[in-house]
C-alpha cells in the first residue's frame, strides 16, 4: 500500500488513533522501562523473597509458607498493625469532621477567603520530616505547648515520651498536615452541588441541620468515599512523619506497620520476614481500595 | 445562601482562630530560629527571640554541610522534573492517540501500580537499585521515580481532547512523530505541564523514603535525609534544625506564592489533586 493511500484511508476512517507500527511503543518506552525496573520487578522479588529466609548477604533459603505462619504468631507485627488501626480509626474521622467543616465555611461568600484557603493548604506543601520537627519543637519538654499548660494551672506533660500523648501528638501533627488537602478535596465537591437544591428546601422551609442532613451530606457521597478511602490508605502507610516526630517512641508505642517493616527488613536484615508482612500489608491496603471500588459505585448511584 | 451578619460574625471569628492555630507552629518555628541557644532552651518560652540571631543560619552553612544537601536536593528536583515532564508526556501522548496492541493493557498497568506502595517494595527496590549500581547516587532519586502513573494518566486525559485533524495535518505535511510530539503536543500541553511540575517539584523536594532507600553516603544526602538524620542523633542541636527547616520551606513558599491560584483555586474546580 503507498503512503497515499494509507494517509488517505486514516483520513476516511477518522478514527480517534493511529495505527504507527511500532512508533507508538517508542514513546511509552522510557515509563515502561522505569516502571517495570523499579515498580513490576520489586513487587515480584518481594513476593519471592517472602517465601524465603533471607538476611541480604547469605545464599537464601526456601521456607515455604513459614514466614506467613509466623507472621500469624508474631505479637510484634499484630501490635504494629493495631496501632496503626487505631491510628487510622481516629485520624481517618477526625480528618472527616473538620476539613468538611472548614470547606464548608470556605464556600460562603466571605471575604479573605482566599487567604483562609491558603492557610489551611499551606502545612500540605510542608514535607513531613518539617511536620514532625516542627510539632517535635512545640509538644517537647521545654515546648511552648507546655508552657501554655503551665500557664492554665496544670503540671507539665511529656507528650513525647508519655505513650497516650505520644499517640495524641502522632494524630494532632497528622490532622494539621493533612487538611488543607482534604479541605480543598471537599470544597470541590459542595461547589458542584446544584444551588436549586438549596433553593428548593429553604422554600420549605428546612432548617439548617436538616439541609446538611437530607441534602449536603447525601449529594458528596462520592465525595466522602473518595476522602476516606486516600486518607485511610495514607494513616496505613503513615512513616515519615511519625519517624520525624517520635521515632517511633516512647519504647514502641508508636511504631506503626510500615516503620516495623522496615526495622524488620533494615535493622533486623530479615529480608524476607519484612517481605511477607510487605504482603500482607498490601493485602490490606488492596482490600481497603478495593472496596473503594465498590462503595463509589454505590456512591455514584 | 445568604448569612446573617450575627452567624456571619460568628463565622468570621471561628475561622481567623482556626487560621491562627494553622499558622502558628510554622510561625513559632521561624522565630525560634532566630533566637540565641540561651533564648532557645530557656523555660518559660519566650515569645520574640532577644537578642535576634543569625548565627543558627549561618552554622547550618558552615558546620552543618546544609549547602551540600540543599544542593543535592535541587539537582535531584530539577532534573527528576525535567525528566518526568519529558517521558510522562511521551506516554500520555502514545496512549492518547496511538491505537496500538496492548494499550488499554499499557494504561491500566500504570495506573494499576498506584496500588502498590513504595513503602511495602522498598527492601526488592534497594536491592534492583544495587544490582543497577545507582545505590549511593543521585541518578537513584531521579530516575525510578519520574515515571509517575498520575503524570502519565493527567496527559493522557488531557491530550485526548486534542483534535486529531491537527495531527493529520502536520503528518500530510510529512512532519514525522518525534517532530509533532516536539512540536504540536509539548506545547499545547504546557498547562498540565506546568500542573505536573508544581507536583513534582514538591514530591522530590518533600521526598523522604527515595533518599532513604537509595542513599546511604553522608555526602549525597538530600535535605529531608540530613534533617532525620539530625533528629535521630542523640543531642540534637536544635538551632541549626530550626534554622535548616525555615530554609527548607522557603523554596516550597516560592512556589506556592507564584501558584497559589492554580493550586488552591484550580484544584477545586477541578476536583483533583
Amino acid at each position: 500500500m503507498s503512503a497515499q493511500a494509507s494517509a488517505a484511508k486514516s483520513v476516511k476512517r477518522r478514527s480517534p488513533n493511529q495505527s504507527m507500527g511500532w512508533i507508538p511503543y517508542l514513546f511509552v518506552l522510557p515509563n515502561l522501562l522505569i516502571f517495570t525496573t523499579f515498580i513490576v520487578i520489586p513487587t515480584i522479588i518481594g513476593f519471592i523473597y517472602s517465601f524465603h529466609e533471607y538476611d541480604g548477604l547469605n545464599p537464601m533459603e526456601f521456607v515455604g509458607f513459614d514466614n506467613y505462619k509466623e507472621i500469624f504468631t508474631n505479637g510484634e507485627f499484630w501490635t504494629a498493625l493495631g496501632k496503626t488501626a487505631m491510628y487510622a480509626v481516629i485520624v481517618v474521622p477526625l480528618i472527616y469532621c473538620i476539613s468538611l467543616a472548614i470547606a464548608m465555611m470556605l464556600i460562603q461568600p466571605l471575604r479573605f477567603k482566599g487567604l483562609f484557603r491558603s492557610v489551611f493548604y499551606w502545612p500540605t506543601m510542608i514535607s513531613y520530616i518539617i511536620v514532625g520537627l516542627t510539632w517535635k519543637w512545640i509538644f517537647g519538654d521545654f515546648g511552648i505547648l507546655n508552657y501554655m499548660m503551665t500557664l492554665f494551672g496544670s503540671s507539665p506533660v511529656h507528650f513525647l515520651s508519655d505513650s497516650f500523648f505520644a499517640n495524641v501528638s502522632v494524630i494532632i501533627a497528622t490532622v494539621w498536615s493533612r487538611l488543607g488537602f482534604y479541605m480543598v478535596i471537599f470544597m470541590a465537591g459542595l461547589q458542584a452541588i446544584p444551588t436549586d437544591f438549596y433553593e428548593a428546601a429553604r422554600l420549605d422551609g428546612a432548617s439548617k441541620p436538616r439541609v446538611f442532613w437530607s441534602i449536603t451530606l447525601p449529594l458528596i457521597k462520592p465525595t466522602t468515599v473518595l476522602v476516606v478511602m486516600l486518607s485511610l490508605i495514607e494513616a496505613f502507610k503513615a512513616y515519615p512523619l511519625l519517624f520525624a516526630l517520635t521515632g517511633g517512641g516512647p519504647g514502641k508505642e508508636t511504631t506503626y506497620i510500615v516503620q516495623y517493616i522496615y526495622e524488620t527488613g533494615f535493622a533486623k536484615q530479615e529480608l524476607g520476614m519484612a517481605s511477607a508482612m510487605s504482603v500482607v500489608l498490601f493485602l490490606l491496603i488492596s482490600i481497603f481500595t478495593a472496596l473503594q471500588f465498590r462503595l463509589s459505585k454505590g456512591g455514584a448511584d | 445562601m445568604e448569612l446573617k451578619s450575627s452567624a456571619k460574625t460568628a463565622l468570621y471569628i471561628i475561622l481567623f482562630l482556626l487560621a491562627a492555630l494553622w499558622l502558628f507552629p510554622v510561625l513559632w518555628i521561624v522565630i525560634s530560629s532566630f533566637k540565641t541557644n540561651n533564648d532557645l532552651y530557656s523555660f518559660p518560652p519566650r515569645f520574640w527571640p532577644q537578642p535576634f540571631t543569625f548565627e543558627h543560619f549561618t552554622d547550618a552553612f558552615e558546620k552543618g554541610n546544609f549547602g551540600r544537601y540543599f544542593m543535592n536536593s535541587a539537582i535531584v528536583t530539577v532534573s527528576s522534573t525535567i525528566l518526568l515532564l519529558l517521558i510522562n508526556s511521551m506516554a500520555g501522548f502514545a496512549l492518547a492517540k496511538y491505537k496500538f496492541k496492548g494499550d488499554a493493557l499499557l494504561l491500566v498497568g500504570f495506573v494499576s501500580t498506584l496500588m502498590i506502595p513504595l513503602e511495602v517494595i522498598m527492601i526488592p527496590i534497594f536491592k534492583v537499585l544495587s544490582f543497577l549500581g545507582m545505590f549511593n547516587s543521585l541518578l537513584a532519586l531521579i530516575i525510578p521515580p519520574a515515571a509517575t502513573p498520575t503524570g502519565v494518566f493527567l496527559l493522557r486525559q488531557y491530550l485526548l481532547t486534542v483534535p486529531d485533524e491537527l495531527l493529520e495535518a502536520a503528518r500530510m505535511d510529512g512532519a514525522s512523530e518525534w517532530r509533532i510530539y516536539s512540536r504540536i503536543i509539548l506545547p499545547i500541553s504546557k498547562p498540565i505541564l506546568a500542573v505536573l511540575a508544581i507536583f513534582s517539584f514538591m514530591w522530590r523536594w518533600d521526598d523522604f523514603l527515595w533518599p532513604l532507600i537509595g542513599i546511604s553516603d553522608p555526602s549525597l544526602y538530600t535535605i529531608q535525609l540530613a534533617l532525620s538524620n539530625f533528629i535521630g542523633e542523640f543531642n540534637v542541636d536544635w538551632g541549626s534544625l530550626l534554622a535548616m527547616s525555615v530554609i527548607t520551606m522557603i523554596p516550597v513558599l516560592v512556589v506556592f506564592i507564584i501558584f497559589q491560584r492554580q493550586f488552591v483555586s484550580g484544584m477545586v474546580t477541578s476536583g483533583m489533586k
